[in-house]
């Protein structure tokens, strides 16, 4: 099992490289000049010169490209272009709001959607299962800034129960600030969590040992969520790790909705500044958090899995 | 130990002497109501406690949806049971409330599977599983329930059976899983062990070993069983009466002696005939010509008719009942059983044709 | 095989030509008239693609003509759904905003489809080292959400037209080329490709007469399925502000400017958000539904 981990870890080294690698170069194969974009046309020389060596622009290309990966795994993200602020520092402010968002969301997802999951597929084809493949579908639809702004709409604005933008400061106060946005992510993931579940312990109430579990004298409940679900938690790793990488790409828009502080924002705001010393560092611990989040799943799948941990 | 004994021989008692189990018209369908397939037929037949009996069949017979309807387990939907009564201790399972099933099962019926590989789950131990059988149904301390979980490996033949609870199913081999399944099915000393096909999946050898065991089995804890087979051979070697099964229908239900010397219905001897004999000339062996037919098929007559070598035109007909061939042997055939015991009771055949 | 066994070789009562087995236009109609769920989608997928290619003509005002006489009006008799905070008419730029989701939604699945075929089918078929890297770079981008990936690769191109569906595109062609490549490998180990190679054709007529004719079911399917994707993703970058810029209308950016103006009037939300859930459900029950017809075992 050990090796398997660190098999994996080592595995994930390359990918880290590699997605390292494809974001500089398409950082720098932007047509323009990335001195004259963050100055302006009016620029004189010595600044965009002032600028480049400030930047680190003014060096080979290849020694750019090892300042870049020195850099990512210093921890050093580069420079805002705007205004000189440290992206690392950008980064430390707003990543926890994103982290904090998702994984509430995940959270109230999870707790949503595999019970409607096991509603639907012990109920097969009965109303409650036509009731969650409606929400289902709906779910799939419907965008989550549309959903989040109707709830912004509703809650906030004519009932007035929730706040309308910010993320608020103190436990109380950001709970309260979390939980129109947490809920807008979370129902459009219990959909597809729901959907999963139902799919996946279907699969497994046909197996085998579930008939062996009944004819031990084990009730539906315990059959259910001992034998089935635990069963069916293997596929379920898989699609809750696709789920928790969708949450992170859906905060961004939510973020946007609820005005919410997040990576997500600080990387659109850098996208309408044209920032790209923010934009590069946005991207790049986006890119880090999902190769993270697929390691992560990788070795949650090995604790679920004992034919993969017990060799 | 000695004031709590985990492994109790079962004591003879006044109800042993009634049958354990006794089935009685037992009919399951399956597929849609408006247009369903019967796959058992009006099936009877009876364990007696401590007793051992075979159902043997080919695959499509109703032997194991039989079996399965017996725990209460069939798949619903789509299958159902029609009518019958399955008496159990004089209870009938099928009008129990089926919140109340689940204390029987395990308990009192235990069943062993034909898929060994796939009958245990993948990712709890089989020592959790196991204690989980035991757990279900009787109060004790956990070092107590781990003591006789160990003790259980240790009856079904698991070497090292201390080293053994912790681990997966995927690290034992076919033959091991399903003496773990044995293990698991006797934990909590059931008065009838059903097994469906426990061998089939198994090599040769495993198959002589995990036979011994159900005889094993039999004989410490004094388990009544009701075996589930298409192989006579393995039928004969733990079972003491045997129920032929054709096309959803018992055709013919003797003690297994009479079975091999005077087999009665015609698809039985046809099922003799193709047993390998190490002893036989013949090159080729006997093989009853034709198929099964497909389950809900046969309307009215004899199913096994289009089959038989001796069929009269009666057979398409009529169904044959159960004719007593003798006084442990009866068979359901108009023309070997209905003839023998028409002329055993003295009754001219024509007056009844 | 074909071209190896003449069709007079053959007896003439044998039809050789692969026509569709006789049940499939029965299925066909089945499955779009079997269940109310399809007709419903196909119903509204109908009114969608009329209106956007009819949008000149029947929507009612210019989207883009301002008026600041009549600003955040409710709807009414002359605005059906209202207007926005510059006084332009919701319902013509919703008419004029699906255009774009229909264009987006169309070219970017079958763009990817092409490429995505185009390396899958590279790397199944010749396998070794040119699998290798494609794998390894396609397991890398399905490391990614789709609108993550997007939103990334938009980030650092900007959003011009074209730029959109470079940025969709790509963000699909990891789907597609590893079912392509998947169906690939098992295609490649059937006899008639096998024989193809032994008569000695040539590798491009080999990909194209057995090959691609013989994956193309599911690459179909994954297009179909996407539609849906796609429309949701462009909306999802215009509200983001990176896919199709104001003031030219999209249903995303409709209610990216609604945000703004929350406390003018909801209805452009309201209205934009429910026209894509509508048209994005109604292609998610489409593609279901092909899906179901083609590559059954799949379905669920």
């Amino acid at each position: 099992m050990t090796r398997y981990m660190l098999l994996r870890l080592a595995d994930a080294i390359p990918t880290i490289w590699l997605v390292l690698t494809l974001v500089f170069i398409a950082m720098r194969i932007l047509p323009g000049d990335p001195a004259i974009a963050a100055l302006g046309d009016a620029a004189l020389p010595e600044q965009l010169a002032d600028f480049r060596a400030k930047m680190g622009l003014d060096v080979p290309l290849w020694q750019q490209y090892f300042n870049f990966l020195y850099g990512t795994l210093s921890l050093d993200f580069g420079k805002s272009y705007m205004n000189g602020t440290p992206v690392l520092s950008l980064i430390a402010r707003n990543l926890p709001y994103t982290i904090e968002l998702t994984i509430a969301a995940m959270i109230i997802g999870v707790v949503v959607g595999i019970p409607l999951g096991v509603m639907a597929a012990v109920n097969r084809d009965k109303l409650p299962d036509t009731g969650v493949r409606i929400f289902s579908l709906v779910g799939y639809a419907i965008p989550d800034f549309y959903l989040g702004a109707l709830f912004l709409i509703v809650f906030a604005l004519n009932l007035g129960w929730f706040p309308i933008n910010g993320a608020g400061d103190g436990f109380l106060d950001r709970v309260h600030h979390i939980i129109l946005p947490a809920v807008t992510l979370a129902l459009v993931k219990a959909a597809f969590i729901g959907r999963l579940t139902r799919t996946s312990l279907l699969e497994v109430l046909g197996r085998d040992y579930i008939r062996t579990a009944r004819a031990k004298g084990a009730r539906e409940p315990r059959v259910i969520y001992r034998h089935g679900l635990r069963n069916a938690l293997l596929p379920l790793t898989t699609g809750l790790g696709l789920s928790l990488l969708a949450t992170l790409s859906g905060s961004v828009a939510i973020e946007l909705v609820f005005n919410r502080p997040g990576i997500g924002r600080m990387l659109i705001q850098s996208m309408t500044e044209r920032d790209y010393g923010v934009i590069q560092g946005g991207v790049v611990v986006l890119a880090l958090l999902v190769v993270l989040i697929n390691l992560l799943m990788d070795l949650v799948y090995i604790v679920v899995d004992p034919r993969i941990r017990v060799k | 130990m000695t004031e709590a004994p985990v492994l109790v021989h079962a004591q003879p008692t006044a109800a042993a002497i009634r049958p354990l189990l006794k089935v009685e018209k037992l009919s399951v369908e399956f597929g849609p109501k408006a247009s369903p397939i019967r796959v058992v037929n009006g099936v009877s037949f009876e364990v007696d406690a401590g007793g051992s009996v075979g159902i043997v069949g080919e695959s499509g017979s109703g032997k194991s949806i039989t079996s399965l309807a017996v725990m209460g387990l069939i798949p619903s939907p789509p299958g159902r049971i029609v009518e019958g009564r399955v008496e159990f201790e004089g209870t009938n399972l099928l009008e129990l409330q089926k919140s109340r099933l689940p204390d029987i099962r395990g308990r009192d019926i235990a069943m062993i599977f034909q898929e060994p590989m796939s009958s245990l789950n993948p990712v709890m131990t089989i020592g959790d599983q196991i204690g989980e059988a035991i757990k279900l149904h009787e109060k004790m301390s956990r070092e107590q329930r781990r003591e006789r979980i160990v003790e259980l490996l240790k009856l079904v033949g698991i070497p090292n059976p201390e080293g053994r609870l912790g681990a997966y199913p995927h690290q034992f081999s076919g033959g091991m899983r399903q003496r773990v399944m044995i293990a698991m099915a006797v934990a909590c000393n059931p008065k009838l062990l059903i097994a469906d096909e426990p061998t089939t999946a198994l090599d040769v050898t495993i198959q002589a070993q995990v036979l011994e065991l159900m005889h094993k089995v039999r004989r410490t804890l004094n388990t009544s069983i009701l075996l589930i087979s298409h192989d006579l051979g393995v039928i004969a070697d733990v079972c003491e009466r045997v129920v032929v099964m054709y096309a959803g229908r018992v055709v013919e239900e003797a003690d297994v002696k009479s079975i091999f010397r005077t087999p009665s219905h015609p698809y039985t001897r046809g099922l003799l005939q193709s047993i390998p004999r190490l002893n036989d000339e013949r090159t080729r062996l006997y093989q009853i010509p034709g198929s099964v037919p497909l389950a809900g098929t046969v309307k009215k007559g004899c199913p096994f008719v289009a089959r038989c070598p001796d069929r009269i035109g009666r057979c398409a007909e009529e169904m044959p009942p159960m004719f007593a061939v003798s006084k442990s042997q009866r068979a359901a055939c108009w023309v070997t059983a209905g003839a023998a015991a028409a002329a055993s009771l003295g009754i001219n055949e024509g007056a009844t044709a | 095989m074909s071209t190896v066994i003449q069709p007079s070789s053959l007896s003439p009562d044998v039809d050789n030509t692969i026509a569709p087995e006789p049940g499939f236009r029965a299925a066909l109609m089945h499955m779009i008239f079997g269940r109310k769920s399809t007709v419903f989608a196909l119903a509204v997928m109908l009114i969608f693609i009329v209106v956007a290619v009819l949008a000149p003509w029947i929507s009612p005002y210019d989207p883009l003509a301002q008026s600041f006489l009549s600003i955040n009006k409710p709807p009414s008799a002359a605005h059906w759904l209202g207007t926005d905070q510059f006084g332009r008419d919701v319902l013509s730029r919703m008419i004029h905003g699906s255009r774009n989701s229909l264009l987006f939604g169309l070219i970017s699945p079958a763009l990817a489809a092409i490429f995505g075929t185009a390396l899958g089918v590279t790397a199944g078929y010749f396998g070794g080292a040119v699998d290798r890297v494609i794998s390894r770079l396609i397991d890398l981008l399905l490391a990614f959400p789709e609108l993550l990936l997007a939103i990334m690769i938009a980030a650092v191109l900007g959003g011009a037209f074209w730029n959109i569906i470079a940025v969709i595109t790509v963000a699909f062609i990891p789907g597609f080329a590893r079912v392509a490549r998947a169906s690939t490998l098992a295609v490649k180990q059937e006899p008639y490709v096998e024989a193809a190679v032994a008569v000695g054709l040539r590798t491009p007529t080999i990909i194209i007469r057995h090959i691609i004719p013989n994956i193309a079911a599911p690459i179909v399917v994954l297009m179909t399925l996407w539609v849906a994707s796609a429309i949701r993703l462009e909306a999802s970058l215009s509200f983001l502000g990176i896919g199709t810029r104001a003031p030219n209308p999209s249903w995303g950016n409709i209610i990216r400017d609604g945000l703004n103006n929350l406390f003018g009037s909801p209805w452009p939300i309201i209205a934009a958000g429910f026209a894509i859930t509508c048209v994005v459900l109604s292609f998610n029950l489409f593609g279901d539904a092909v899906r179901d017809v083609l590559d059954p075992e799949t379905a669920e």
